[in-house]
């Protein structure tokens, strides 16, 4: 590895070193510069016409977002730049109630949205308009309900999200507190941006690793397991044999000592 | 004479000249037991065990034990043409496509819970109250047997119908066998015929779970029985009960009718939990890969504390020979357990090592009368309680908001630190509680009312305690420890060395006690004052 980099540094006072460097700097510093003018370039076409939007959304990032996240959303210490995560991140995020955090704990929680579905568009439009990114999704453009195949989506909830959303999507436990939130009652289009974005501790599941029949198929299972009753009487939370242990000894032998001890009573 | 008794009569004669049953029903029919809601513990376990028996019977007439690949086409569609195990298609079948099947799967496995819990809870009442003394020492030991198969048995049956979280689990008792030094491997191979999950794995642990297993313990706890049956029941302590005789009631009529009436009220029970609660929803689970595993995956709670050891060990392993020793498995699996069965086992002859006591008891102890036995029993649950707990850490940090970390590391300080704080508390409260008695015999008990004596002083009137409540309250023996003996005959110092010494320590240790209230103690109080 020395070797290469001695190599090299034996051509530094080489009479052509400098224009040599000069020319790689150049080609960075154009190619960059073009690539990032023709990305505003191909953006200035579509924001014109959602300008407003835009606009409104730089406002309420500005007096909601911006203490945390930086006036330009670049970012600080104690929150992730917003550029490029896209607008189904914000729609994700602030529709779902998670942002604006409540407080710095381990991670955002589910909780009634701060903001209207107008404001919250508003905001995606402005995070969007900063660099690309993945884009929101429309409720009703997602067909689970027509395209999803219920078993394969158990099949690929199990390999894939079981492991921390447990096997009934019931949540479960990470490590420091954090941890995979319930499944149950989250409309269908925050599931499929979760999976495009991955918030939190999550990976992102892009379109190679997880198709968007797939992902539709997920959500169709998920949506069969909570609507589905509970078929062998009282769910005990769906969580496996710790409830169950602790009514078998409760319900179970308590139940029995308590007739025990009336029957051994009952003889005197 | 009417006609069916002298046909009835005729019968019995008839069996009677035959086999002298007679003679031998007339000794037994009239046998006494003792009355007590604690000795019914073990009869909960009996009568599970039954339950278990028939309702296992019942699910092999569908269960097929077998890891062939089936496409399922049952009634359950979210799992429609999943590819899965004709073992795991066979128990959905049973849940919803036999006519009772999933009603029977789940009282098969509440029965499987409640055999354990009343076996543990029959073992803790045993053990507090020195009913493994001399001469029940071996049925201890057949108990022990009874409850590590039972461990082993229940093991099996959540393993078999092969779904996502049976699989999770015969994965983790592979890993364990693997885990033995050197022949880990080789094991683990013979036992899944191959690498794992192979193809032979549920068909053999069906055999051992329907026909070994349960042979075993019909044997066992036959035996169980008959020395019950044999060295007689223990009593609880009171007048007119002796070493040397039972009172009670005789088992025809009283114990016939009651313990057939409480067999019913256990299988009630268990119907009841089977119908009204979910258990072991396999259809949730989703079939068994080895790439697929759920969040909160656990074991029945008999095999909870083995699993919080586990997730509680840190990473140690190390490498010689060419082999790899996984002590974070080896030890929280194999050695842990195997120290804490091999001590239950050994109990029995180890305090009567420490107390040099080798009298037969047929007398329990109530547990206050014995601090240091009580203090060690409270120090083990304890101990289990702390590991069960680790367990559970998911799900105990998802619904309390914890970090699992900090369970983790709360259990892996507690489990050190925990059990001899309880075993202090344990023996102080033991000791405590003997005060109050000795008091509650010496002053009687306080009836809150207050009298005024006619030179104007106020008293409360304190009630004596009656003969009977005395007697009970003062008859256990005031046990003597044990002298490390200085020198032999031959004038040797220290004869049995460290040993001895340890003995006596231990012996001293064991018979703390406060000392009853003497015959002239009570005496000397009945002159007046209180």
């Amino acid at each position: 590895m020395n070797f290469g980099i001695n190599k090299l540094s034996r051509y530094r006072r080489h009479r052509f070193a400098t224009p040599a460097l000069m020319l790689v700097a150049l080609i960075a510093v154009g190619s960059t510069f073009s690539v990032a003018s023709a990305l505003t370039a191909n953006k200035e076409t579509t924001q014109s016409a959602m300008s407003t939007q835009v606009a409104e959304g730089k406002s309420i990032f500005e007096r909601g977002c911006s203490s945390c996240h930086g006036l330009n959303a670049e970012g600080s210490k104690i929150a992730p730049s917003l550029i490029g995560v896209g607008a189904a991140s914000v729609d994700f995020q602030v529709g779902t109630g998670r942002m604006p955090m409540a407080d710095m704990s381990q991670q955002a929680m589910r909780k009634t949205p701060k903001y209207n579905a107008e404001e919250t568009a508003a905001l995606a439009a402005y995070v969007a308009s900063l660099a690309p990114g993945p884009d929101s999704v429309n409720e009703a453009a997602i067909s689970w309900e027509r395209d999803g195949n219920t078993a394969q989506g158990g099949e690929l909830f199990r390999t894939n999200c079981a492991m921390c959303h447990n096997f009934a999507g019931q949540g479960g436990a990470l490590t420091q507190g954090k941890y995979a939130p319930t499944l149950m009652g989250v409309d269908a289009k925050y599931i499929y941006e979760a999976m495009i974005t991955g918030p939190q501790s999550m990976p992102i599941f892009n379109d190679k690793t997880i198709t968007p029949a797939e992902k539709l198929s997920i959500i169709k299972w998920l949506k069969a397991a909570q609507s589905e009753p509970n078929l062998g009487g009282a769910s005990l939370g769906r969580t496996g044999p710790v409830t169950e242990g602790l009514l078998a000894w409760v319900m179970g032998l308590g139940i029995l000592i308590g007739i025990a001890v009336w029957l051994a009573s009952k003889a005197r | 004479m009417k006609k069916s008794e002298k046909i009835a009569g005729n019968v019995a004669n008839y069996v009677d000249e035959r086999t002298g049953a007679a003679k031998w029903l007339k000794k037994n029919l009239t046998k006494v037991f003792p009355d007590h809601w604690s000795f019914m513990l073990g009869e909960v376990a009996l009568y599970s065990f039954i339950i278990l028996l028939f309702s296992g019977t019942f699910l092999t007439f569908w269960f097929d034990p077998s890891q062939r690949d089936v496409v399922y086409n049952g009634s359950y569609t979210p799992l429609a043409d999943v590819k899965m195990s004709a073992a795991y298609a066979s128990a959905l079948h049973i849940s919803f496509d036999v006519r009772g099947g999933l009603l029977m799967r789940q009282i098969h496995h509440w029965a499987a819970l409640l055999f354990m819990a009343a076996m543990i809870a029959h073992l803790m009442r045993i053990f507090f109250t020195g009913a493994f003394r001399k001469p029940r020492e071996a049925n201890w030991l057949i108990g022990v047997g009874l409850v590590t198969l039972g461990i082993v048995e229940g093991f099996l049956g959540y393993s078999l119908p092969d779904d996502l979280l049976s699989g999770t689990g015969i994965r983790i008792a592979e890993a364990i066998l693997q885990a033995i030094p050197v022949v880990g491997s080789y094991l683990a191979f013979f036992a899944f015929g191959g690498a794992f999950p192979g193809h032979v794995f549920i068909p053999r642990i069906y055999t051992v779970h329907v026909l070994l297993l349960p042979g075993i313990f019909l044997a066992l706890i036959t035996v169980h029985l008959m020395l019950v049956w044999y060295q007689k029941h223990t009593q609880y302590p009171g007048p007119g009960r002796t070493e040397k005789n039972v009172v009670g009631y005789p088992l025809m009529p009283v114990y016939m009718a009651k313990a057939g009436g409480f067999f019913f009220i256990v299988f009630g029970v268990t119907a009841l939990l089977g119908a009204v609660a979910s258990i072991n929803p396999i259809w949730l689970y989703g079939p068994y890969t080895p790439g697929q595993i759920s969040a909160g995956s656990q074991p029945d709670f008999y095999m909870g504390w083995l699993d919080g050891l586990v997730r509680m060990s840190p990473p140690l392993e190390t490498h010689a020979f060419g082999h790899t020793i996984s002590w974070n498995i080896l030890i929280p699996g194999l050695i842990v357990p195997g120290i804490l069965f091999t001590g239950m086992a050994l109990y029995p002859f180890i305090e009567s090592w420490m107390t040099g006591d080798k009298r037969e008891h047929h007398l329990l102890d109530r547990p206050r009368n014995n601090p240091n036995r009580t203090a060690l029993g409270a120090m083990s649950l304890a101990f289990m309680l702390v590991i069960l707990i680790n367990g559970g850490n998911d799900l105990i940090a998802t619904h309390f908001h914890l970090t699992i970390n900090q369970i983790m590391w709360f259990t892996r300080i507690a489990v050190f630190v925990v059990p001899p704080i309880v075993f202090v508390i344990t023996k102080r409260l033991c000791l405590s509680l003997q005060r109050a008695d000795r008091e509650i015999v010496l002053h009687g008990r306080e009836t809150g009312r207050l009298v005024m004596m006619p030179n104007g002083e106020f008293v409360e009137v304190h009630e004596e305690l009656s003969a009977e409540k005395k007697f009970t309250l003062t008859q256990h023996e005031q046990p003597q420890a044990l002298e490390v003996p200085t020198t032999d005959r031959s004038g040797v110092r220290n004869p049995q060395g460290i040993k001895g010494k340890l003995r006596a320590r231990m012996s001293q240790a064991h018979v703390e006690q406060v000392p009853a209230p003497s015959q002239e103690e009570a005496k000397a109080l009945e002159g007046g004052h209180h």
